[in-house]
């Protein structure tokens, strides 16, 4: 297991002090001090990673997050910002002599201004929520990570969330304006805005994909697009992965960015098929689903050339949808492949790594040799348009000694990930999960450097330390997603 | 002045540990042309990057080009249009109006957050921002991000370098993402009777789904100077729309905004793209101004801000782009005062939210007058601090931005 940083005996030693106090800032119910209550905050979506922390703490006004974050930096207490919990990089895992910070009742959605296409939120509003908002006007919010109808967007800009749609409309941190945060000295500032771009060092930028260790966001601005007319799916069988990956590399060298591009090898698909009965064809090595959206023309426009395409790469079927409930069947398998191959084995790792997507065949014929190595099978989920693999290792944690060949196994893929040209995480985050692998891919220098902005932020260390940055001890629990017994966390959210 | 002129990161790294230690301070360029961008604040040497050139690597399918940092714009943008592919950017050329003739670099372009028109719709420079190498105030070399167009390994450190102005580190290496080329470009051009009703039309048409890719208002009398305006039609001020993409989608979208705006006149093919140029580049402002100053507003806002400043600027000496979030104002120096404005269109900005640039002025206004718009005490603290832990002498580009750091 990885490794937290030691508790600070004297800070447990001040238990009660430390929440006497909280409770004369955030008065009532909104300090959670019994044990039982706070099993609640236990742990994120990383499952296998839970600690009770000292306190949780639940403000609902900015001031109140200005003033707890004051006290913390003045009595040396450690802080743990959470939204949802959804994370699956262990980012809001408490400590045990830290407060959890909980954005929970930050419910509220401030403003949807139209003539400026964006919408004013508190950070505990859903990211689907925010959609559904402004539903009826035309308008959506564009990122939409699998866990959107429980995960919040102050989460969402924490961890610069992704989803099915980036390769197209991009990451969290090309959607969101402007934010509102609360420094750990209980500065409130306010970056970005309605306005496009702003002056001085993109310090919004910086603070989306942060981890929760630089500031508290209490405010967000997010924008907003239309919603497209249309939008068909295909679903494509080809006799291998390679032809799949070429594919994919020709639609996007034709000059087409589908809205979503999602490659499945045959043991997910015919998982899923199991599951959830799409009608995908079992007689082929790699299933591919391309989504076109736009106006009605363009999409037919397109459907048509990537039909052409796919003939010239080899595909032996091609069906195209023709309704919106035959679109959403076709993506109902892929969007239930985790709980699909979840029914397949007893456990399963979910890695996250990025790849240039032409070395895709090399990566996942090197996987099966580790498959051989490791004896453990993998079964591959693919955001093929932006070369995010999702590796499920299967294994069964009741078994001796599996549990950690699939943890080493995890780590051999991610380090071929780095090996490849590619990068540990390509929207999960670091973490604690993949916290120590961090050495793989950037050098002293290079953390140095990173830890540099950390500072300028918050010198003291308090703001979710022991993610990201290894410390301490690397030991060989690595970048994973927990799964067991089979139950995910959070079973009713799909999984991309 | 010294002038330093290394091959590569490691010479770099050698001249920057080896100024650190001399507190020698550094003005860093590529090829030039952004110069005069930002607060005039000499140095005591000049960080000439022009040799450290070469694409790297283009990987058309996978979208991604790296480049070390001052390889030519031109060589990108020519290398990519053999591809039909872009920067989606759009990166302008201010050359003109910043009186430099240097060859814009893909470095320089990030370092300055350089994006033009489609940035309403594609983002800007720092949304296509993947990765790089640098060499920081301390002369160390570092990297961060990576080589693929999603990556949330560590902190985004892109976004922090783009804009900074090379302020926190010199850079050497940079990987950006790659667009396809649109199939097909079309402008609308729908006559407006004002500003007011020019941002209306904008913002109505910006939330509807036909994907405007840019939309710019040029009043009358600026209409005049564009290359294109033979194709344009007389009258008052026009409004812009750009459509992107395959034939059939452009097609179909132009007939639902003439629908619901009525019939314009169309530019396309060379027509459109000049015009678009022209606007990046702030062409309808040259010749007749000394001063330019580049406002973002909240884009509502942009008619109440005029009316706000009317004291000022007539019809002659401003448009709009990226549908009223961008205002460029001319000035003639003998209107412009001591200092240049800058506190009536603070003022200003101030009621509508937004920001202020003193883009292009003589060297003593732009050592005078802050350049860019003053931050919060908690917010400046911050940059400040951020500065100092990047650079801890203060020898990269000093003051350029603002002139505590």
């Amino acid at each position: 297991m990885i490794r937290m940083p030691e508790p600070d005996q004297q800070v447990l030693a001040r238990r009660d002090d430390i929440i006497a106090a909280l409770r004369h800032i955030v008065p009532g119910e909104g300090v959670i001090a019994s044990e039982n209550e706070l099993r609640a905050f236990e742990c994120d979506g990383l499952t296998a990673y839970r600690q009770l922390p000292l306190a949780a703490v639940l403000p609902s006004t900015t001031a109140q997050v200005a003033e707890v974050l004051r006290y913390c930096k003045a009595n040396n207490v450690r802080i743990v910002p959470r939204g949802a919990g959804t994370s699956l990089s262990g980012g809001a895992l408490p400590l045990a002599d830290g407060i959890l910070l909980g954005m929970g009742k930050f419910k509220q959605i401030l403003e949807i201004d139209l003539p400026n296409r964006c919408a004013v939120v508190q950070p505990g509003v859903t990211n689907l929520g925010i959609s559904q908002a402004v539903r009826g006007q035309g308008l959506y919010y564009a990122p939409d990570p699998s866990s959107q109808i429980a995960c919040t967007i102050g989460g969402n800009v924490a961890e610069n969330s992704g989803g099915v749609h980036c390769l197209k409309y991009g990451l969290t941190t090309n959607n969101v304006i402007g934010v509102e945060i609360v420094t750990l000295d209980g500065e409130i500032i306010r970056l970005g805005g309605k306005h496009f771009d702003g002056p001085g060092y993109d310090l919004l930028g910086a603070l989306v994909g942060s981890e929760g260790m630089l500031g508290v966001v209490t405010e967000v601005t997010v924008r907003l697009l239309p919603i497209p007319p249309t939008a068909r799916a295909l679903m494509i069988g080809f006799p291998s992965i390679e032809d799949a990956g070429d594919c994919v590399a020709a639609v996007i060298a034709s000059g087409i960015i589908p809205g979503g591009m999602e490659i499945m090898d045959k043991l997910a698909t015919q998982a899923a098929e199991d599951f959830i009965h799409a009608g995908y064809p079992l007689d082929v090595a790699a299933l591919l689903i391309v989504e076109l959206d736009g106006c009605a023309a363009e999409v037919d426009h397109l459907v048509t050339k990537v039909e052409s395409i796919a003939t010239q790469h080899q595909a032996v079927n091609c069906r195209a949808s023709t309704s919106e409930e035959e679109r959403l069947l076709f993506w109902a398998g892929r969007k239930a492949a985790f709980p699909a191959v979840g029914r397949i084995s007893p456990d399963y790792y979910c890695m996250d790594g990025t790849i240039p997507r032409k070395r895709i065949a090399e990566v996942l014929r090197r996987m099966s040799e580790m498959e051989q190595t490791y004896g453990l099978r993998v079964a591959n989920v693919f955001h093929a348009g932006d070369g995010n693999l999702h590796p499920l290792i299967m294994y069964d944690g009741n078994q001796p000694g599996e549990l950690q060949r699939a943890e080493d196994f995890g780590a051999d893929i991610l380090r071929l990930c780095v090996e490849v040209g590619g990068v540990l995480t390509g929207e999960h985050g670091v973490g604690v999960e993949k916290r120590d692998l961090m050495p793989s891919m950037f050098n002293e220098t290079d953390l140095n450097q990173q830890q540099a902005l950390k500072c300028a932020f918050d010198d003291a260390g308090l703001l979710n330390p022991g993610k990201v940055f290894p410390q301490l001890c690397r030991c060989a629990e690595l970048g994973r997603m927990h799964i067991h017994g089979g139950k995910l966390p959070f079973p009713e959210l799909e999984r991309f | 002045m010294t002038h330093h002129q290394p091959g590569d990161a490691a010479e770099l790294s050698a001249i920057v540990s080896t100024a650190a230690a001399a507190g020698e301070t550094l003005s860093i360029t590529g090829g030039g042309s952004k110069r005069r961008l930002g607060r005039h604040a000499p140095t005591a040497s000049t960080l000439d990057l022009s040799r450290i050139t070469g694409i790297v690597d283009y990987e058309p399918a996978e979208l991604v080009l790296t480049a070390r940092a001052a390889t030519p714009l031109a060589e990108i943008e020519g290398l990519l249009a053999s591809q039909r592919q872009m920067l989606a950017f759009e990166p302008p050329d201010w050359r003109a109006l910043l009186g430099h003739t240097g060859a814009p670099t893909l470095g320089g372009v990030l370092a300055c957050n350089q994006s033009g028109p489609r940035r309403l719709k594609a983002g800007a420079a720092r949304d296509h921002f993947l990765g790089f190498s640098a060499v920081n105030g301390r002369g160390e070399i570092w990297k961060a991000g990576g080589r693929v167009v999603k990556n949330v390994t560590g902190y985004d450190m892109c976004k922090l370098q783009t804009g900074a102005f090379g302020t926190l580190s010199a850079l050497t290496e940079v990987t950006v993402k790659v667009m396809p080329r649109p199939e097909t470009a079309r402008t609308l051009l729908l006559p407006v009777t004002d500003a007011t009703a020019a941002l209306a039309l904008m913002s109505t048409a910006l939330n509807t789904p036909h994907e405007v890719s840019a939309a710019a208002y040029l009043p009358t009398a600026v209409l005049a100077r564009s290359r294109v305006s033979g194709a344009l039609p007389a009258g008052n001020g026009l409004v812009a729309l750009r459509l992107e993409g395959p034939a059939p989608s452009v097609a179909h979208r132009t007939d639902a905004l003439e629908a619901a705006f009525g019939t314009s006149a169309r530019l396309i093919d060379v027509d459109s793209s000049t015009l678009w140029a022209e606007i990046g580049a702030v062409r309808p402002l040259l010749d007749s101004a000394e001063i330019v100053w580049r406002l973002n507003p909240t884009p509502s806002k942009a008619v109440q801000l005029l009316h706000i400043l009317a004291a000022q600027p007539c019809d002659a000496s401003f448009f709009m782009d990226w549908g009223g979030g961008q205002i460029w104002i001319g000035l003639e120096a003998a209107q412009a005062g001591p200092d240049a404005k800058a506190s009536a269109i603070r003022a200003a900005l101030a009621q509508t939210g937004g920001h202020a640039t003193l883009f292009a002025a003589p060297d003593e206004l732009r050592a005078q007058t802050e350049v860019f718009e003053p931050l919060p005490p908690a917010h400046a603290a911050l940059s400040q601090r951020i500065k100092r832990n990047f650079d801890p002498l203060g020898i990269l580009n000093p003051r350029r931005i603002y002139k505590e750091f």
